[in-house]
């Protein structure tokens, strides 16, 4: 509340150094961390090593985009694993020209198979049609985020199990491996560039302009900013609120595409675990799972942080439990962060 | 309980020079409150007047910044919710504090429960409080659920709870206003046993009829101060009227300028909402009719609960209404969403800016711009930053909006610029019908008087404004002519040179239509 003198200031001048602060330390402590690990194991700045940990992220990567969208609104997809393994059987089973045909490898199996444009439509369809679902569950029928998709997450798994009926489907032809393995450029000093590491880094461009240029993207920050100021704006809420949860389940469909490719292989069990690291690359990037506050660069920020903090361990043996724990710790002082700049906001 | 009729014009409770600031309000100053033993004293004001906050420290829910309170003749500090209850002073709210979950027993004897050993004494538990309910006349299975109970039962829950926590004072938070004629009846009863009993009553309302039937004093405050107490057998409902409306009225309609009432550009016709049949708290439109003109200002008026947001609210489509008409030029809409409403020119100011309008994760620019994205939007779905910049500067001068920069935290504005925002917001739609609800909240005087003459440049424009504030001088100030709810329904209407607080209040509190 201003008192008469107060009324043309604004508080602290307009810049505000701890938004600043907020948007930056995710960068800043990449850097840091790559700083640490170079200095104890100086092959971790290798750019095969580079490169392969932007391989490894790429998959995360591509959820994670779209898991911002869905953090932006306030919400969140705990179904994402299960729905990249239902997808990625989808597209293997397409590829082998039926679930029958599993076992057939070879020309045999490219003879049989609808080949892999449709395996990654299919996958994509697939996956859009899980988020669509959940969509309608949480805007129409009102049920929380959280209890959808949790619910999602143990529904698609059950779908995946079903589908492959306890064994995997492995040996796809190259075409479709490309997608998982292949290299499409090279660039000097760095050297060949991993198709999925291009698909990520597409999508996060296109993502950006989405969120920072459109029309939809602003309405996306206005529902998850202030759901009911954006009804009284004439925002249709539900329909965006429905949006994200397709697009992310767009993502997952491609992203469970991409993994089968890049292992030769889809199982039921694949994704096991990715909602976590995908939600916690997001919130580490500075998106407030409040919503309203968040953006792309940060989601890639900690997307890649995961992925150094993930190869660094690796490289100095530390036991991948300990890796466990250490993501854990850092997932809870990313929103023990996120809970004290929204006080802070509070009190502005 | 002990009887106490000893003496009772010996004050129970003293509170004496109590004051209490809020940051950038001054809710209380130097208020002195004086309760009897076996009295009901009715507490009154206007909305914003201080009762609430006096309530607050009286429960322990606030602590004031000087004054003391005197409780049997013993200064006492009343720090926290405990002490109070300790002291004997027992609150009841509007909104009860029970756990509906829980049956009667349990909640009114809840963190009190006999026990035997570790146990609770469940045959014990029920007797007692069998025994409590049946005095005040609550004749029911303690066994019952509360949450099956009517508004009225649990209202007498709550005042066994207080009766078992052996209370000496019951302070009861606007107790009538969710009740029918015949409960209230019986909540009169109950205030007479109590009163016999030697336990003190004081009672919030805006009821004035009913302060004349049930309470032995008044102590009336009005802008945070204390105007006066009095024995209601030595005053009639006008002199309370005049008590809590008293203040000069500072402000001066149009300055001299003249409305020029144009077409009627929106016409509602017996609106009715009923809201949640479920909800008791749910405040209700009934069969409202009005119209409101170009270049005119309309005021709604009426205290909290009169309807006058639920109105704004069904008008705008934000909330579904059971029936009535909404004509837009003469001709009907159909507006189910604020997207429709919207779309035939209606823009709304809600009440709680902070809640309602603002996205304080945002920026000022997208914060201002957010409802006319449409316009400003080209091929494939961008959204034109230049011609964003230019809407938002344009405002920015037009409204006088005081920033450092569009890309300021909307959060850092002040109360005042922040207001201008939200109504810059709907002007860049170009409405036809703008209502305001609550134009001026929480801001100070210099910001209020540019969002005043704004409101007047904006009628003057051609633009029907609707305006609906709890502040009698900002009514009178603003509005061309004014129409008072009442739990609902419109009770009157008065064109500006005919309203005065006095008639106001009237057509605010009572319940006959006057002309």
């Amino acid at each position: 509340m201003a008192s008469a003198t107060q009324t043309g200031e604004t508080r602290n001048g307009g810049i505000d150094l701890f938004g600043l602060l907020a948007t930056y330390a995710p960068l800043i402590f990449l850097l840091v961390l790559m700083g640490i690990f170079a200095w104890l194991e100086p092959r971790f700045l290798l750019p095969l090593n580079l490169v392969n940990v932007m391989r490894q992220v790429s998959i995360y990567g591509l959820l994670a985009l779209g898991m911002t969208f869905v953090i932006l609104t306030a919400g969140i997809d705990l179904s994402i694993g299960a729905i990249v393994a239902f997808a990625g059987l989808a597209a293997a089973a397409v590829a082998k020209g039926g679930l029958e045909n599993r076992f057939a490898a070879g020309a045999d199996a490219s003879a049989l198979g609808y080949g892999w444009p449709l395996a990654m439509l299919v996958a994509i369809l697939f996956g859009t049609f899980a988020g669509a679902l959940q969509g309608f569950a949480i805007t129409r029928l009102k049920v929380p985020p959280f209890v959808v998709t949790l619910g999602g997450m143990s529904a698609f798994r059950g779908a995946a199990l079903l589908m492959a009926g306890g064994g995997p489907i492995s040996g796809f032809d190259p075409g479709y491996t490309w997608w998982g393995q292949g290299y499409l450029f090279t660039l000097p000093l760095i050297g060949r560039i991993p198709v999925p590491v291009v698909v990520f880094l597409l999508f996060a461009v296109l993502a950006h302009i989405v969120l920072s240029y459109t029309r939809y993207g602003r309405h996306v920050y206005g529902v998850g900013g202030n759901p009911e100021a954006a009804r009284l704006s004439g925002l249709n809420v539900r329909g965006i609120t429905m949006s994200v949860y397709v697009l992310m389940g767009f993502m997952a469909g491609l992203s469970g595409f991409i993994l089968s490719a890049r292992l030769n292989s889809a199982e039921a069990v694949a994704g096991m675990g990715y909602e976590l690291i995908v939600i916690a690359s997001v919130v580490i990037g500075g998106t407030s799972l409040f919503g309203g506050i968040g953006t792309i660069f940060g989601t890639v920020i900690g997307t890649i942080l995961i992925g150094v903090l993930q190869n660094g361990l690796v490289l100095n043996n530390v036991s991948p439990y300990v890796q466990q724990i250490i993501i854990g710790l850092i997932i809870v002082l990313a929103v023990a962060f996120d809970t004290f700049a929204k006080s802070r906001r509070r009190r502005a | 309980m002990q009887a106490r009729k000893a003496d009772r014009l010996t004050p129970l409770l003293q509170v004496q020079d109590i004051s209490k600031g809020f940051p950038g309000v001054q809710a209380l100053t130097g208020v002195a409150l004086e309760v009897r033993a076996g009295e009901c004293h009715a507490l009154l004001g206007e909305n914003g007047a201080g009762k609430s906050t006096l309530l607050k420290i009286l429960a322990g829910a606030h602590r004031p910044d000087t004054g003391t309170i005197t409780f049997d003749g013993r200064p006492v500090e009343i720090a926290r919710p405990a002490d109070a209850q300790a002291l004997g002073i027992v609150t009841i709210y509007q909104e009860f504090n029970l756990l509906p979950n829980l049956t009667i027993a349990e909640n009114v004897f809840v963190g009190r429960e006999p026990t035997r050993g570790p146990f609770v004494d469940w045959k014990k538990l029920n007797q007692q409080a069998r025994e409590v309910t049946r005095r005040i006349g609550l004749d029911m299975d303690p066994r019952r659920l509360v949450k099956d109970l009517s508004v009225a039962e649990q209202q007498m829950v709550e005042i066994a709870k207080a009766l078992s926590m052996e209370a000496r004072l019951v302070i009861m938070d606007e107790p009538t206003a969710a009740l029918s004629e015949t409960e209230v009846e019986r909540l009169f009863r109950i205030i007479a046993d109590l009163k016999a009993h030697g336990i003190a009553v004081v009672f919030v309302t805006h009821r004035l009829d009913e302060v004349m039937r049930a309470c032995d004093r008044v102590t009336v405050l009005r802008d945070g101060k204390l105007v006066g107490s009095a024995e209601v057998k030595d005053i009639r409902v006008d002199d309370i009227i005049r008590m809590m409306v008293g203040r000069e009225v500072e402000l001066h309609g149009r300055g001299g300028r003249v409305a020029h009432r144009g077409a009627t550009v929106l016409e509602v016709q017996n609106l009715t909402r009923m809201g949640d049949a479920n909800d008791p708290h749910a405040v209700r439109v009934r069969d409202v009719s009005l119209t409101a003109h170009a270049g005119e200002i309309l005021g709604i008026g009426g205290l909290i609960g009169a309807g006058r947001t639920e109105l704004a609210r069904a008008i705008f489509g934000a909330d579904p209404i059971d029936s009535g008409k909404v004509l837009i030029e003469g001709r009907e809409v159909a507006i189910t969403t604020p997207q429709d409403a919207i779309r035939h020119g209606i823009g709304l100011v809600p009440e709680d800016r902070k809640q309602q309008a603002l996205f304080l994760s945002l920026a000022i620019r997208p914060n201002l711009s957010m409802a006319a994205l449409d316009g400003l939007t080209e091929r494939l779905g961008f959204v034109s930053g230049s011609k964003e910049r230019a809407l938002v500067e344009r405002y920015r001068q037009k409204l006088s909006i005081r920033m450092a920069s569009q890309e300021q935290p909307v959060g850092n504005l002040s109360g005042g610029n922040q207001q201008k925002v939200v109504l810059a917001r709907w002007l860049a739609l170009n409405p036809k019908v703008l209502i305001v609800d609550e134009p001026t909240r929480g801001i100070d005087i210099a910001a209020k008087n540019e969002v005043h003459h704004l409101l007047f440049e904006l009628a003057e424009a051609g633009i029907a404004v609707i305006v609906i504030s709890s502040e009698m001088p900002e009514l009178l100030r603003l509005a061309d002519r004014i129409v008072t709810m009442r739990e609902g329904r419109v009770t009157g209407e008065l064109m500006r040179d005919r309203a005065t607080e006095e008639s106001l209040m009237h057509l605010f509190t009572h319940n006959q239509t006057a002309a």
